[in-house]
């Protein structure tokens, strides 16, 4: 069985939401993502202490038509990636100080 | 007034860009002569000034050309260095020094990057446009180089006020955005008018082959406005501040794509 993989949201980002999308720019090298309704659906749902496959089970797979393996395949791909641009920060363990600041839930 | 006081070396000028007195002080009087003359037309007469910098000029060997851009917040100041200069500025206290040889476009970049932090502040930004009045509404040309923004300047009418083709100042005052001229030039090599006027658009260059002006969703507004804003430091709060500036200045200018073959024609369409 895979690990539960924890998320937490950068300090060195700015976010904002725009529409069903969200924007996303780190502050280190100015690089921006526009995240999808899903994937924004997941971004404001990352606290660092609850599972990536809870979030998905409860936010993706309960508002949208996809089984959860498929979901959280997806979301593991989303969040490494912007994990490698420093957008997030991933551990096997819960992330104990909540990293992202308010203003990424706007 | 008393001869030593008639003969008194000029020790400092005072370039005013946005509103915003910057007092330059160098004991080089070639040196203030080449910055009055860089800076035409926003000397300001009042020895007034909000900011204030100390210039050391170092000999001209010791520029070192290919040494890139860093800006970097430490010990409660900006320092900004590249190959031909260093300078460090406190916000707080708005004093500030720069090291560089005797060369205006190197304090340039310094100017460039301090009203950088200083608009951020307020919730402008300079940005990769080129800007110009007319009828009392500016409006602003932005995209790569290459996209049009010195041609928009040169194919500019008689009647039109150009404010830059290269960086336009950018200002909030209240709910409205204001275009500002600036000394800051690109291929035009001509300092723009020291005029100011609200901001009727901001037009997104494409070269084709007819002139037209089409909507574009927020969202690529947002995305192209922050390709175009220039911002030097990396410090999150600072990011924030910009980012926050482009989506309310979206949400209240109209951004359109402007579509143009490079004649005069072009500016039939702001009048």
């Amino acid at each position: 069985m895979k690990p539960s993989l924890f998320v937490a949201r950068s300090k060195a980002i700015a976010a904002r939401g725009l529409g069903p999308e969200t924007m996303v720019m780190s502050a280190t090298n100015s690089t921006l993502f526009t995240l999808n309704e899903v994937a924004s659906v997941i971004w404001r749902s990352i606290d660092g202490t609850t599972p990536l496959w809870e979030i998905v089970a409860r936010e993706v797979c309960a508002n949208y038509d996809v089984a959860l393996d498929v979901a959280l395949e997806d979301a593991e791909a989303v969040v490494r990636g912007l994990a490698q641009h420093g957008i997030l920060i991933l551990s096997e363990k819960p992330i104990p100080v909540a990293i992202g600041s308010s203003r990424a839930d706007q | 007034m008393s001869r030593a006081t008639a003969n008194k070396r000029k020790s400092a000028v005072v370039v005013e860009i946005g509103g915003v007195p910057i007092r330059l002080h160098c004991d080089n009087a070639v040196f203030l002569e080449q910055i009055e003359e860089r800076y035409a037309g926003y000397v300001s007469s009042s020895s007034h000034a909000g900011v204030d910098f100390e210039i050391h000029l170092a000999p001209p060997d010791t520029a070192s050309g290919d040494e890139a851009l860093e800006v970097k917040w430490e010990s409660g100041h900006w320092l900004m260095k590249r190959g031909d200069f260093r300078a460090e500025w406190n916000p707080y206290s708005l004093q500030g020094r720069i090291e560089q040889t005797i060369n205006p476009f190197s304090l340039d970049s310094v100017l460039r990057i301090v009203h950088t932090f200083l608009l951020a502040r307020e919730g402008g930004f300079l940005l990769h446009a080129s800007s110009a009045i007319r009828n009392g509404s500016a409006f602003l040309f932005s995209g790569v180089s290459g996209a049009g923004k010195t041609t928009m300047a040169r194919l500019a009418p008689p009647d039109v006020v150009v404010l830059t083709d290269e960086a336009s100042y950018v200002t909030r005052r209240g709910r409205e955005y204001f275009a500002v001229g600036t000394p800051f030039f690109g291929e035009l090599a001509r300092v723009g008018a020291n005029e100011r006027a609200p901001v009727e658009g901001l037009y997104l260059l494409a070269k084709g082959p007819v002139n037209k002006i089409e909507p574009i969703d927020r969202a690529d507004a947002v995305r192209a406005l922050l390709r175009n804003i220039l911002f030097f430091a990396r410090e999150t709060d600072f990011v924030e501040m910009v980012f926050d500036a482009a989506f309310d200045f979206v949400d209240r200018v109209p951004i359109r794509r402007l579509t143009f073959t490079p004649n005069f024609r072009v500016w039939e369409m702001f009048i």
